[in-house]
């Protein structure tokens, strides 16, 4: 696995004081995969994406990105190396605009920001770019628009444009459409899929509660429970085993499992 | 922070850099030494908010930069025999971004308040030196701060006035422009930007690849050499070099000028500094309370006009423009 993988943990623990939050955590996600991590609150989910980030140093294990060590390298290399993340809560920078917020990101892709009296202005080849990730996301249209003032949905797609505006290889995705109406919910992860094809992102992870959509474009799942790993399958074969919903999910497993299974028979 | 377009900019720039020219043919020779100290705060205070404004860093012990300035003339220009201006300039920025090194390292770890009080502190540590240390600077008299000559001419046929409002007020004034045009690219570059998403948002800067200690540290070495720089206009300007020139409350008027002025906008805190000058100038000729009538205009400014003196002019621009 490891020849493919891009990303790799082997073994990780996380533990603060006694309480362990990671317990030994394995896994690989290759090119082409779109791997979901799923599991009830206090699995460990936050920990995990945390570790895959460089965030948090593991008390143990390993987390290689690209074959080489990037426990705790920090966000600022990691987005150098090609891997990117956009956050549950929608971040955003108050009071720049659209444009201004992609440019941040294009900036740093380019290793422009050393340079301290040259005109940004008037750097064409930049701003065309900053155009072309905005397009993507239908953003293309408020350009100038102060971030503040775009409506939620809009943040979340400014917020995840600029991620994508890096130009990485990975793409880390923690609850994408958390505090979206749920009929845009598939809209803004077509958009999101979609937009990671077009900009040449090889694999997405994908942190998400909505079962639906896990069930509709994740390519492998990663079930989380107590710091540990349940089960690491593909969707029809995570859906085909209710002992492991229903300890991911709950009471909803029925519903969900019967709507899987229905939307996939022949 | 949005600025006007470009062709009213230049033209609006143009026209106060001709009246600040004129200005000591039209006013009075008192009215003019009030100028002097206004560039040097004007100075100083393009590099404190590109801290403040831009990088969201509220210093409360700048002074202490001011101070280095002013006490680098002192010993350059008596004690080491340097009289060049143009050196005393240079040599007093390198000195305040040595000294702002390490107080910087320290300090980018640190936002808000924390960052607030860690730089008052080292702002305090500086007074105290500069007090105690009788042998060295010459404790609470200060030292001296010998003419300079500008361009290596020292222009002895003028007396002390004739030379300041002369040919020093044109030298000072074309510093200014040429810092402001400094910062003003500073600001409008790509680091700029990352100084403003920084300001904005450090932890998600980070996520695009800010580096944003390392910005934090350079903001804060270039506003220690402006500081710098535009102390040492004010001590030659004084001719000495005060320890008071550090202490806090000096640090709370840098603080005052650029709220006064709009930390919002580029031209606010220069602005802020003009203003401050002659409003200061005018209250303490009127009233022995002149400091309760800054402190009221304080007040007013920050409840009812937050943008500063700047945001109610470009208020009125635009209403102007629109009718």
């Amino acid at each position: 696995m490891s020849d493919t993988a891009l990303i790799e943990t082997i073994g990780v623990k996380k533990a603060y004081g006694d309480f362990v939050a990671l317990d030994g955590v394995s896994l690989a996600v290759a090119a082409g995969e779109t791997v979901a991590i799923v599991g009830p609150n206090g699995a460990g989910k936050t920990t995990l994406v945390n570790v895959l980030t460089g965030l948090l140093k593991p008390t143990e294990g390993v987390v290689r990105f690209k074959g080489e060590d990037i426990a705790g390298i920090g966000p600022v290399l990691l987005a150098q190396r090609g891997m990117a993340r956009a956050f549950q809560l929608v971040h955003i920078f108050p009071a720049l605009t659209v444009a201004e917020t992609i440019a941040v990101a294009v900036v740093s892709h380019e290793r422009q920001s050393l340079r301290v009296v040259a005109s940004l202005g008037k750097n064409r080849a930049l701003w065309q770019r900053v155009r072309d990730v905005a397009a993507i996301f239908g953003l293309d249209g408020k350009l100038d628009s102060t971030a503040r003032l775009l409506s939620q949905g809009e943040k979340k797609l400014l917020d995840i444009a600029s991620a994508f505006a890096l130009v990485p290889e990975v793409i880390l995705l923690d609850e994408p459409t958390s505090g979206v109406s749920s009929g845009d919910k598939h809209a803004i992860m077509r958009t999101l899929v979609d937009a990671a094809q077009r900009a040449g992102v090889k694999a997405i992870l994908l942190v998400e509660h909505d079962m639906d959509l896990v069930a509709e474009y994740s390519t492998r799942i990663v079930a989380l429970q107590g710091g540990k790993v349940l089960a690491d399958r593909a969707p029809d074969a995570f859906f085909a085993d209710p002992e492991i919903v229903a300890a991911i999910v709950g009471k909803r497993v029925g519903r969900l499992a019967a709507g899987h299974t229905a939307g996939r028979a022949p | 922070m949005k600025d006007a377009p470009g062709r009213v900019l230049l033209v609006g720039v143009a026209i106060v850099v001709v009246a600040l020219a004129a200005f000591p043919k039209v006013a009075s020779p008192y009215y003019t030494t009030l100028v002097l100290p206004a560039f040097g705060y004007a100075i100083a205070l393009l590099g404190f908010n590109l801290l403040f404004g831009f990088t969201g860093l509220l210093s409360f012990g700048h002074a202490l930069f001011v101070a280095i300035g002013a006490y680098s003339a002192a010993v350059l220009t008596g004690k080491l025999g340097v009289k060049s201006f143009e050196a005393i300039v240079l040599v007093a920025g390198i000195v305040a971004v040595i000294a702002a090194l390490p107080v910087a390292l320290l300090a980018v770890r640190y936002v808000r308040i924390f960052f607030g009080i860690l730089t008052l502190a080292f702002g305090m540590l500086f007074h105290s030196f500069l007090f105690k240390f009788y042998n060295l600077t010459g404790g609470d008299t200060g030292m001296r701060v010998l003419r300079p000559t500008l361009f290596g001419t020292d222009f002895k046929e003028l007396d002390k006035t004739t030379f300041l409002i002369g040919p020093y007020y044109y030298e000072c004034l074309a510093l200014l422009v040429v810092l402001a045009f400094a910062m003003w690219r500073i600001v409008h570059s790509p680091f700029g930007l990352h100084l403003a998403a920084i300001r904005e948002n450090p932890r998600k800067a980070e996520y695009l690849g800010v580096r944003v200690h390392r910005f934090r540290l350079l903001a804060f070495l270039i506003s220690a050499f402006y500081g710098a720089v535009g102390g040492a206009i004010l001590g030659v300007n004084i001719g000495q070099a005060d320890p008071e020139l550090a202490y806090w409350t000096h640090s709370g008027e840098l603080v005052f000028m650029t709220v006064l002025g709009g930390f919002a906008s580029f031209f606010g805190p220069l602005l802020g500094a003009f203003t401050f000058i002659f409003l200061k100038s005018e209250l303490m000729g009127a009233t022995e309370y002149w400091r309760f009538f800054l402190g009221v205009t304080l007040a007013v400014i920050v409840i009812a006009f937050p943008r500063g003196l700047m945001g109610l002019a470009s208020d009125a621009w635009t209403k102007a423009v629109r009718r």
